[in-house]
């Protein structure tokens, strides 16, 4: 079995993450990291690698973005993929939800993977829907916020939270899944991981290589435009108070709920 | 004709409340371009009694399909047909795990442009407009479409509300939908299994919720005597992740995929905020909230927010409400 794990860089979470007025595209400059989400998806494939239950030949780190992003993949990698594949053009730059979901589909086509896993959501965009559009392109079966899996050689049997309570919905292989953070704890990578991942295998490739119509990716092969930023109605901030004398932090917390007749 | 298409999800003969929302906004977003708002309805042998009452919503007709209910792909079908024989232009979903999927796979099914968490929809020059909370709510990004536009709402975002011609129900069309080959690999085992206690949050004026911060589901226990330090009508509620580690029960579960409440008094112990949870909690009339995490999103709308351990702070909380109904 080969399973193919979808990661992105994102800023990390200690950056404050802002709007460059001038591209209406997210700043993404300064520190950066994995997407913390994806994660818990290379962790699923590697206990589908360790449990047993089905031989996996491979696990394959693919991210879309720009230079920078190698590092994302160099920490995926030190977490257990085998070797990694880096979508990186200009020309994607400004695609949209849709056209990044294409464009990675049509890297994942020449993969051949029997199960493609990837977070719930990425920290910066806070998509849910990569996922599913990817599924669609690949004509695979596909399942968002999975909590549970097991797998064997033809079917995975996934457990989620849905609408009206936990589903538990079997899917045949290839498919698409994406985890919910409370699939699993993901592991730290060894030192030894870190220091030996620069040595596995990146293939770099732009979207000519990959196979990409172009008129489908970039700014302008997306079909929605963002822009008109601006700030929501504002909420006046609450009181706060610093608990340094917990007696006297209570005491205000009664005193705050006692004047509105909560108590 | 040109039209404003809607999912209606529905389970044990009801509609779900975001998606009658969702009916709702696009009747009134297709009364202001002049055109008409219409659902689909997936499942098997749906009465004509339930798939007509999305008249009252402001519908003026349904499409039913007969295919597996519960799952995202077969509704993408049917909605990708229904649309691309009446030349909808636009398909708008509630708040929701299945309207984010069956809205992401219609996406790449029709090449049409897609925004989630939308909290608000305008019209402007014959056009939909969507406008998206982005960066923790910091900021509001408008969306436009070049082509077909699909719009996945926020939870709770469209407000469900009966048209004045409430009497009004809605025609029924049936349609053969094709199944894709994918849509049938998926197969539903068990749907809206309840797990844990049964327990009733939603009527409670008083609710204590607690979050991953707790440390460990022991948490629970105190942020039970805390509730009922309170005495009344108070419950304790609990995080997505908590409820997915097995600390606290399911039907205690606020947002995203949980409960929406609303009590006089919502306490939040070890929670950082995230979207998914605030959804479910914000038209709670007073919020306060314990974090030993300054930065902690839930600080920037809770009324009152105390930076502390809570282990320490929750202890003193239940004797010194005690005290106060005592005294």
């Amino acid at each position: 079995m080969k399973i193919c794990v979808l990661v992105k860089e994102v800023p990390d979470a200690a950056v404050e993450k802002r709007i460059n007025p001038q591209t209406g595209r997210l700043d993404r400059s300064g520190e950066k990291n994995l997407n913390p989400y994806d994660t818990h998806a290379i962790e699923a494939a590697m206990q589908i690698k360790e449990g047993g239950a089905v031989q996996v030949d491979e696990i394959v780190a693919v991210t879309m973005g720009p230079e920078s992003a190698t590092r994302a993949l160099h920490k995926a990698v030190s977490l257990g993929a085998d070797r990694s594949i880096q979508l990186t053009d200009d020309a994607l730059a400004g695609s949209d939800v849709q056209a990044t979901g294409y464009a990675l589909a049509t890297v994942l086509q020449k993969e051949s993977p029997d199960l493609v896993l990837l977070g719930q959501q990425s920290d910066d965009g806070e998509c849910y829907t990569i996922g599913a559009i990817v599924a669609d392109h690949l004509q695979m079966p596909s399942l968002t916020q999975v909590i549970k899996m097991d797998v064997n050689d033809s079917a995975l049997r996934c457990e989620r939270q849905a609408e009206y309570g936990y589903d538990t919905v079997e899917i045949d292989l290839p498919a698409v899944i994406s985890v919910g953070d409370a699939i699993n704890e993901p592991r730290y990578p060894s030192l030894k991981a870190i220091m030996g991942a620069k040595k596995k295998p990146l293939e770099k490739m732009g979207s000519g290589d990959a196979g990409i119509d172009g008129s489908r990716v970039g700014a302008d092969g997306s079909m929605v435009q963002c822009g008109n930023f601006k700030a929501p109605p504002s909420k006046s901030a609450g009181e706060i108070i610093e608990d340094e004398d917990t007696n006297e932090t209570v005491e205000r917390i009664v005193a705050w709920l006692d004047e509105r007749k909560l108590i | 004709m040109p039209g404003i298409l809607t999912f209606a999800l529905h389970y044990e003969g009801a509609f779900n409340k975001n998606s009658l929302g969702a009916v709702t906004e696009a009747s009134k977003l297709a009364r202001e371009l002049g055109t008409e708002a219409h659902a689909v309805v997936v499942g098997e042998n749906v009465p004509d009694e339930l798939a007509s009452q999305l008249g009252a919503y402001g519908a003026s007709k349904v499409f039913r399909v007969q295919a597996p209910e519960g799952l995202a792909q077969p509704v993408v079908d049917a909605m990708a047909k229904v649309m691309t024989d009446n030349g909808h232009d636009y398909a708008l979903f509630g708040g929701g795990l299945l309207g984010f999927e069956i809205g992401a796979g219609l996406a790449a099914r029709l090449n049409a442009g897609v925004t989630m968490e939308v909290t608000a929809v305008d019209v402007e020059d014959g056009r939909l407009v969507a406008q998206r909370p982005i960066l923790g709510d910091s900021a509001i990004s408008e969306s436009r479409y070049r082509g077909k536009g699909i719009i996945i709402g926020r939870l709770n975002a469209f407000e469900m509300q009966q048209s004045a011609d409430a009497g009004s129900s809605a025609t029924v069309e049936d349609v053969q939908v094709e199944l894709s080959p994918w849509s049938t690999k998926a197969r539903m085992v068990t749907r809206g299994e309840q797990r844990g206690a049964d327990v009733d949050i939603e009527g409670a004026d008083i609710l204590i919720a607690g979050g991953r911060g707790l440390g460990k589901a022991e948490g629970f226990e105190t942020l039970e005597q805390l509730a009922a330090s309170f005495g009344g009508n108070s419950a304790v509620a609990a995080t997505r992740a908590v409820v997915d580690a097995g600390w606290y029960p399911y039907a205690a579960q606020i947002g995203q995929t949980g409960k929406t409440v609303a009590p006089k008094l919502y306490l939040a112990a070890g929670i950082s905020g995230a979207i998914q949870h605030k959804v479910g909690m914000q038209a709670s009339e007073n919020i306060v909230a314990i974090n030993k995490d300054s930065n902690a999103p839930i600080f920037e709308f809770s009324d009152l927010g105390v930076v502390g351990d809570l282990n320490k702070i929750v202890p003193k909380l239940i004797d010194a409400v005690k005290a106060k109904k005592g005294g």
